[in-house]
């Protein structure tokens, strides 16, 4: 009889389901997984020994560049972890801000994800619709910051400016003509709240549209149902947090546990999984798309009336508004040590953990009371989710790795670092 | 203290007491320290005691302290940091765990603990070189393949020691000592302790 051995294929780092550069050495015996042995660091940038040579605030911008899917939370980790170590509070409407950024991120992240989770299982459509409403999401990035991804909104101490008044408007082109054009402003003829507004209505709807699509779409769940089990036992001796968590049926939410922010002024339900399998997971995040819609209309609400302060009047964190600067000697030294030598941040070590649209994003600082940060450790969800590959697709068939793959959420950016 | 962290706090002394290096509540966080011959005893006990009962390892990362505070710091140089949390009591612990050796640094593997430890000890010991003996797969995790060094502890320098470019000649990828010369921009100042006093800004 021939000596039967296993076949080891190597999956990416250049595949269309690996999610960036994932690359996976897998053992197998015919079709079924023995063994996944997943090697990550392609995108490794050493973000965390950058931001020891760097003063406290000019590290946020690489905050966006580790889960490039939901910036703005990664950013509100860092932030809240500074804020803590200093001891400042963050005035209320920046708070509010910030909660509802985090879950207008939360939308997007969560589109991208069943998006591409559909792509790899096999259903192209939802991308497309994915990133129809993505590409509002990111327009209201771009009204508050200018950048589309990259935002760099939140600093220590509140957000970077209030909310604007007007919105990007699309501009005549040969390929939209002047009713085209009027059709498509009209949500932006008002403020950022008028538009977010009017996508909150939108919204629902949307979501339902998708599920149509999917949820009882026999392929999909062909693809999901069973796949995958985690029971709650494993997955928290696995690390797991965020979505991979709840859709074990381990009720566990940051927003509603350890409440940061105005989240514990804010209605909203965390949907729990029963069954802890790939289609769970998929419905806690369809639902959490919901519960974030809700939660951003009950944020527009309070905005809308309550104007304020966005961000701290310590000027020993940020920066005096330009008009004082401008004729105060006070707040003009104040500017000046900012941009030339930044926060002192007092000696200590302090973990700020949010609850990400992944799981939990926590950051470890360790300050010695330089300008700089001593030791800035990333915990990224995705990081342990990724680790459970091995215990995830053994067994499973081959085709089934991908929906692994797409079931974790993974962005390189978060797991590299 | 919050009523929480009292009780979490008197817990773990009850528990622990006479296990713990060091034992401090800042900013609403407790800390322990423990050393390398009770760790693994201490982490198990921190799993499995109903009355602390951490089921989740959150993090575990390495920490090179020689330079702290300008190189002021008289302990031992390598430490090894572990968050963990408790779904069931909700609260909170950071536990660190000094290597004792500081030329050869080694901390025991928890991972027969929280299998969740695994790839986080992994980058503790491919980043500052740490070891985890007990661990079954330690390989380096985040560098590239057949990479020398650990990039993270105070003494590798930002820029690295090797650059990686495409050599035309040979065809193919080659590495050479680094060309670019070592520039920062804002200098690292650590002040007296009053400056910058943020509470009275």
């Amino acid at each position: 009889m021939a000596d039967i051995q296993n076949y080891t294929l190597n999956f990416g780092p250049q595949h269309p389901a690996a999610h960036g550069v994932l690359r996976m050495v897998l053992e197998l015996d015919g079709e079924v997984v023995v063994r996944a042995d997943p090697h990550i660091g392609m995108l490794h940038r050493a973000t965390e020994k950058l931001a020891e040579t760097k003063t406290w605030v000019q590290s946020v911008p690489y905050m966006d560049r580790l889960d490039y899917m939901s910036m703005m939370c990664n950013e509100h980790a860092y932030c809240m972890a500074i804020e803590k170590m200093l001891g400042i509070d963050v005035p209320i409407r920046a708070q509010y801000i910030r909660v509802m950024f985090d879950e207008v991120t939360r939308i997007l992240n969560h589109l991208m994800f069943v998006g591409s989770h559909g792509l790899d299982v096999g259903a192209m459509t939802m991308m497309l619709y994915g990133c129809r409403e993505r590409e509002d999401l990111m327009d209201c990035y771009e009204a508050v910051s200018g950048a589309r991804w990259h935002a760099a909104y939140y600093r220590p101490g509140g957000v970077y400016r209030d909310l604007p008044d007007s919105m990007p408007q699309y501009k005549a082109s040969k390929w939209k003509n002047a009713a085209e054009l009027k059709r498509i402003n009209e949500a932006r003829s008002g403020s950022l709240l008028d538009f977010l507004d009017d996508f909150t209505n939108r919204f629902p709807k949307l979501v339902d549209e998708y599920e149509t699509l999917l949820t009882d779409n026999r392929i999909w769940k062909q693809r999901l149902v069973d796949v995958g089990v985690v029971s709650s036992e494993r997955a928290m001796q696995l690390g797991f947090s965020g979505p991979m968590l709840r859709g074990s049926g381990v009720a566990w939410d940051l927003r509603k546990k350890q409440p940061y922010e105005v989240y514990d002024r804010i209605d909203f339900d965390i949907p729990v999984g029963v069954g802890g399998d790939c289609y769970a997971r998929y419905l806690v995040r369809i639902e959490e798309m919901r519960q974030a819609n809700r939660i951003i209309k009950q944020c527009i609400d309070w905005l809308r009336v309550n104007p304020g302060p966005v961000i701290t009047d310590n000027f020993k964190v940020a920066s005096p508004p330009r008009t004082s600067m401008k004729s105060n000697m006070e707040e003009l030294i104040h500017h000046f040590k900012l941009c030339t030598e930044g926060i002192h941040v007092p000696e200590g070590q302090v973990y700020s953990a949010v609850e990400h649209p992944k799981g939990e994003f926590g950051i470890y600082a360790i300050s010695d009371g330089a300008n700089k940060p001593y030791r800035l450790k990333i915990r990224s969800s995705a990081f342990a989710h990724l680790s459970a590959m091995d215990e995830l697709t053994r067994g499973h068939m081959i085709a089934d790795v991908v929906t692994m793959v797409g079931t974790i959420d993974i962005v390189f950016g978060e797991i590299d670092r | 203290m919050s009523a929480k962290l009292e009780v979490l706090s008197q817990n773990l002394q009850k528990h622990l007491g006479d296990r713990l290096d060091s034992f401090q509540v800042v900013l609403g966080e407790i800390t322990i320290d423990v050393a390398p011959a009770d760790y693994v005893y201490v982490m198990r006990m921190l799993r499995d005691e109903p009355d602390l009962r951490f089921e989740e390892l959150m993090d575990l990362c390495g920490v090179d302290y020689s330079a702290y505070a300008d190189g002021e710091w008289a302990g031992k140089r390598f430490a090894a940091v572990s968050h963990l949390l408790s779904v069931s009591n909700n609260w909170r612990v950071r536990v660190r765990c000094f290597a004792p050796d500081d030329a050869f640094p080694s901390v025991p593997s928890i991972v027969s603990i929280w299998s969740s430890v695994g790839w986080f000890e992994r980058e503790a010991f491919d980043l500052y070189g740490i070891v985890f003996p007990g661990h079954p797969d330690l390989r380096r995790i985040l560098t590239d393949y057949g990479f020398i060094g650990h990039p993270f502890r105070k003494d590798f320098p930002i820029y690295g020691y090797v650059e990686m470019r495409y050599d035309p000649e040979q065809q193919r990828v080659v590495y050479q000592p680094v060309t670019i010369e070592p520039r920062e921009v804002t200098p690292r100042i650590v002040r007296e302790e009053s400056y910058g006093d943020v509470e009275n800004g």
